[in-house]
């Protein structure tokens, strides 16, 4: 009940630190999906880069996100304070589940179907765009699925580097030891995962070819 | 009048010098010619080359040396997809696209070639009339939703949607039923005398060499070992002949 109360009484601040997470989380999906899907293109056709590539992404997986914005904060250009930092930050952790599906999903094309195309003449580009990118869509969506969620997460964090989001409220109801406060800002982040999972998920069953 | 196919002295190497199968001489020294209207059978056991042969004639492997002409033409000067247009190709696991229809499946070439859709369009219906299967039943069917047989059918008609005058088929009939496969074996006997192609047709399998080509090339250990009829090959004294025609007694 004092959470409604307090929605009721701060709701434009509510509605703008709702504002700001989706834009964190979709603008840097969106630069996610703009670098790892074109990098897990590269490594399907170039084997001998796969293993460096997916070994950096999972490094960068497993940088603590607090630990991450931080590092990021002095830095020239990418860093300092502010959203900036933050999208580069949700970058790093969307890249691998996005780069590794990309991959997978063009590695596990049928090598029949694709012996086909290439022996009846369909150039490299013919073959990725007609063929090896709509049989591994529905693969490539669960990553871009499993990215946005964690980035939904990996978000709240962004208040500390000053990007603002839904977790200016659970760092201020942390730090003044105020239960509704940290509800505020995690619920909605909470709901906010689920929608886009379901959501994704959705576009997702559109692309399974294979009954 | 110029052999529709023809194969000079084709050597393959694998290449990766150093690595396990490195500078292993796969195919060596193979030379025959393919008119129209004429199916060439490579017969040979797993690993005898004959597969490599018939990818090199595509490039879908390159020949370290030798020479391979189609119509003529050195395969060298063409740029492979552009010869691979020309050329039909069958597998014997099809490797049909999931998500195509039968329609998109064997209009595939035609579309890349810029043909119109009302082209294609009749161009596909003939073509499922003729491997058999009703064109208002399948046409907009998916390939799952079809017998190891009717699949097979579809990617004859695929191979032969540009109207190519080569055709390659390596073992098409392999994964099918005993069945199912004699009774493609007895159709594409009758299409082989309508179509008039030029056809290179890999097998393992002696009945089905015997019965569909007018001439045997057997592959022996990547070498072309004999190359003759049919009668001249029941009638062969080589080892390697022999041994196919008593595996199949």
């Amino acid at each position: 009940m004092s959470l409604l109360r307090f929605y009721a009484d701060n709701s434009r601040e509510a509605l703008g630190l709702l504002g700001q997470h989706l834009f964190l989380v979709l603008v840097s999906t969106l630069v996610a999906v703009a670098i790892g899907v074109p990098t897990g293109i590269l490594i399907a056709r170039r084997p001998r880069w796969r293993r460096p590539v997916l070994g950096f992404a999972n490094v960068c997986q497993t940088i603590p996100s607090l630990a991450l914005f931080g590092f990021l904060i002095p830095l020239p250009f990418i860093g300092g304070v502010g959203a900036r930092t933050a999208i580069v930050a949700l970058v790093v952790y969307a890249l691998l589940p996005i780069v590794r599906n990309t991959y997978t999903g063009i590695a596990n094309v049928d090598p029949a179907v694709r012996e086909a195309g290439r022996g009846m003449g369909m150039t490299d580009r013919e073959l990725l765009v007609m063929v090896e990118l709509p049989l591994a869509a529905g693969v490539i969506l669960s990553g871009i699925r499993v990215a946005t969620v964690i980035g939904v997460g990996v978000a709240t964090i962004a208040a500390a580097v000053g990007a603002g989001g839904l977790g200016v409220y659970i760092f201020r109801g942390v730090a003044v030891v105020n239960d509704t406060l940290i509800l505020a800002g995690a619920l909605p982040a909470a709901l906010l995962a689920l929608a886009a999972d379901g959501l994704i998920g959705l576009v997702e069953r559109r692309f399974v070819w294979r009954s | 009048m110029t052999a529709v196919l023809e194969v000079r002295e084709a050597r393959y190497v694998l290449p990766g010098r150093g690595t396990r199968d490195g500078g292993r001489v796969l195919v060596d020294g193979v030379s025959f010619t393919v008119d129209a209207g004429e199916t060439l059978v490579l017969l040979g056991r797993s690993g005898s080359g004959k597969t490599t042969t018939l990818r090199l004639v595509n490039r879908l492997l390159e020949p370290t040396s030798g020479d391979i002409l189609v119509a003529g033409r050195a395969t060298k000067q063409i740029e492979p997809h552009r010869l691979r247009r020309g050329i039909g190709y069958v597998i014997q696991d099809v490797g049909l696209f999931p998500h195509f229809t039968v329609e998109q499946n064997i209009g595939l070439v035609p579309r890349l070639e810029g043909w119109g859709a009302e082209r294609t369009a009749a161009r596909v219906r003939d073509l499922l009339t003729l491997v058999g299967l009703d064109p208002d039943h399948f046409r907009a069917r998916r390939p799952h939703e079809l017998s190891g047989g009717q699949r097979q059918r579809v990617g004859v008609a695929r191979a032969l949607a540009a109207d190519p005058p080569l055709l390659l088929l390596d073992e098409p009939f392999g994964a099918l039923d005993p069945i199912t496969r004699a009774e493609l074996q007895r159709e594409f006997k009758g299409l082989e005398a309508r179509l008039g192609k030029a056809m290179v047709f890999v097998t393992h399998d002696v009945r089905e060499g015997l019965l569909l080509g007018a001439r045997i090339g057997l592959m022996h250990e990547g070498r072309l070992a004999f190359l003759g009829t049919p009668s001249e090959f029941r009638e062969s004294s080589h080892p390697e002949c022999r041994a196919f025609l008593e595996a199949a007694a």
